[in-house]
């Protein structure tokens, strides 16, 4: 199809992507306190927010939070995408895989109102959990994205050739050797990058949290969400503009290593070709 | 667990094998089913009963040697009669409907452009769709407050260039919670649609020509057949997630604009009936599985049909 038009289509398409994030940016620099009426350049509302305790505290819980979370996640999703992946029959694998499933087509109003009555039932019965908090946030936050960890781990899984794995094990390596030596290696960018992607969501939750969430406990998206709710804020700009800078750095760094990675790999593959070639090439012992 | 002394007697490398397995298994299986399935049935039990206080009555009673079991259905009698619950309904699943085809609508081309552009420009325009998705979705939201304002961006451009005299009223409005769906489910539109034209087999377009079809003939007769799988995969990528949300229409719909997500919100957080909000939840959930159901269907067809077809 004509080409022009693609062009254009393409163009208008990407400034609707991004003309909110811009615009975010540049009102976060505005020195008025009307958001949408530019008053020339200023900086005074990073200044504020470096003194925003509120904002503050909320961040340093939201990262906890996320760091616990992403970890949990990852171990979890492994387990779960190995079951998947490796172990083609089990009882109950057809279940299995729909309660990997479930946690990403279930709205999370549901997740979380659920999560929140079963504490208060086991708080009745049990006395446990004792207060809501990070660990009732932490378990319901992981609860769902464990199985965005599930579905990269498990394809990545699917596309590897395990010829390798069972080499090993012919070989006599222990089943916890196999997984360190030789598919955690294999694995290691699917659990990388999943590891990201649950930090980045739980992050960015506002639903389960405000669910799950105790009187003393606020995530930096409960602060943002209670603020947008009540209409624009400067400070809310600032915070988008350092998360587009934070995220902006992670890319690149993320990128340069990737990169870094696939000519390491390169390398180690022509010096194992010319091994071999060169292995081939001697002549055999009588 | 022993094993029968007939069976002869396994290696320690798959006792070991089996011991890791159990595990790989058990420990998620086991999480999921406390932290996710259990809970859920906490919400359903919770829609049928009563509430004394802070207390739930209990289902089953005993007395005199007699079970009673008692169930208050009232709430899905309310849910399925009352007017604004059936309009909410409605109206979710049609901002559900229109946001998938605009989707589509805006999507489709954009897909398929990527597609057809040089392959050296692939990576870069495929990061770039993808990248938003690592900023927060809650400050993406935010921001078409800002530009959707009675002074905001939008307004402000449309007055200079004379299009309009005055501000239009676009935030907090139908419109401005669709710009706001259709902005953060773009992506999960393009994505699926875009890893399935990428692999298609331009000779076939080739043939055709060959054949004397128009290249418009040729996109509507074998590149859209053959996108089936991406359009649908897009299509419920947008459509079941837009059913249940909460913060889009909270931030940018207006006070009339009635979606399921936030009813069940209100119906927690400021009446704190939580029966009433554990029946809308059952009912949400009912309302999802039907296009799930459907998906499953055309996505067993079609791999069933794809097993016939090939030798």
């Amino acid at each position: 199809m004509n080409s022009r038009l693609g062009r254009l289509w393409l163009l208008a398409g990407y400034t609707f992507l991004y003309a909110p994030i811009v615009s975010l940016i540049v009102y976060s620099f505005n020195g008025s306190k009307m958001v949408t009426l530019w008053a020339g350049f200023s900086l005074r509302w990073y200044a504020e927010i470096a003194h925003d305790t509120e904002v503050l505290d909320a961040f340093a819980l939201s990262l906890k939070l996320a760091l616990l979370t992403a970890t949990a996640s990852v171990i979890l999703g492994t387990m779960a995408g190995m079951a998947m992946a490796k172990y083609r029959v089990f009882r109950g694998r057809t279940l299995f895989i729909a309660h990997v499933n479930a946690p990403l087509v279930v709205p999370e109003v549901i997740t979380g109102l659920s999560l929140l009555l079963f504490f208060v039932a086991t708080q009745k019965i049990f006395g446990v959990p004792a207060e809501r908090g990070l660990w009732t946030i932490w378990i319901g936050h992981t609860s769902i994205f464990a199985s965005y960890a599930a579905i990269v781990v498990n394809s990545r899984l699917l596309e590897m050739d395990r010829s390798l794995e069972e080499a090993a094990m012919d070989l006599g390596a222990r089943p916890h050797q196999v997984f360190y030596l030789v598919t955690m290696p294999m694995i290691a960018q699917a659990l990388m990058s999943s590891w990201l992607l649950t930090f980045t969501l739980s992050l960015d939750d506002v639903v389960t949290t405000a669910f799950l969430s105790g009187p003393g406990s606020t995530t930096l998206p409960t602060v943002i969400f209670s603020r947008a709710r009540l209409g624009l804020s400067p400070s809310v700009n600032v915070i988008a503009t350092v998360t587009v800078a934070v995220v902006a750095l992670g890319v690149l760094v993320a990128s340069l290593w990737l990169a870094h990675q696939e000519r390491r790999r390169q390398r180690d593959e022509t010096l194992a070709y010319r091994e071999a070639l060169d292995a081939a090439a001697r002549p055999t012992l009588p | 667990m022993s094993n029968p002394p007939t069976l002869p007697a396994l290696s320690s490398a798959q006792r070991a094998q089996r011991r890791g397995r159990r595990w790989v298994i058990g420990v998620p299986y086991a999480f999921l089913l406390l932290f996710f399935s259990l809970p859920f049935l906490v919400v359903l039990r919770i829609s049928v009963s009563d509430m004394e206080g802070v207390h739930f009555t209990d289902l089953l009673t005993y007395l005199d040697g007699v079970f009673t079991l008692k169930l208050k259905v009232s709430n899905y009698l309310f849910l399925a009669s009352d007017k604004l619950y059936l309009d909410t309904y409605l109206s979710s699943v049609k901002f559900a409907a229109l946001n998938t085809l605009i989707c589509l609508g805006l999507g489709y081309p954009f897909a398929y452009f990527m597609a057809r552009s040089p392959a050296a420009w692939r990576p870069a325009l495929l990061m770039l769709v993808s990248l938003p998705f690592w900023t927060s979705y809650l400050l993406r939201v935010y921001a078409w407050r800002g530009l959707l304002d009675d002074q905001g961006v939008v307004n402000d451009l449309l007055v200079a260039t004379h299009v309009i005299d005055a501000p239009l009223k676009l935030m907090h409005t139908s419109f401005s919670m669709m710009v706001g769906l259709v902005y953060t489910y773009l992506p999960f539109m393009i994505l699926p649609l875009y890893a399935n034209l990428v692999k298609m087999d331009l000779r076939l377009l080739e043939a055709a020509a060959d054949l004397g079809a128009s290249p418009w003939k040729g996109f509507w007769m074998i590149t859209v057949p053959l996108s089936k799988s991406g359009i649908v995969a897009g299509s419920m990528l947008v459509f079941i997630p837009t059913l249940g949300e909460y913060v889009i229409p909270e931030l940018l719909g207006g006070p009339s604009t009635l979606m399921i997500g936030r009813v069940l919100w209100d119906e927690f957080f400021s009446n704190n009936d939580w029966p009433m909000a554990s029946a809308v939840a059952v009912s949400m959930v009912a309302l999802i599985l039907i296009p799930l159901v459907l998906f499953n269907k055309y996505q067993n067809e079609a791999t069933g049909a794809g097993a016939r077809d090939t030798p």
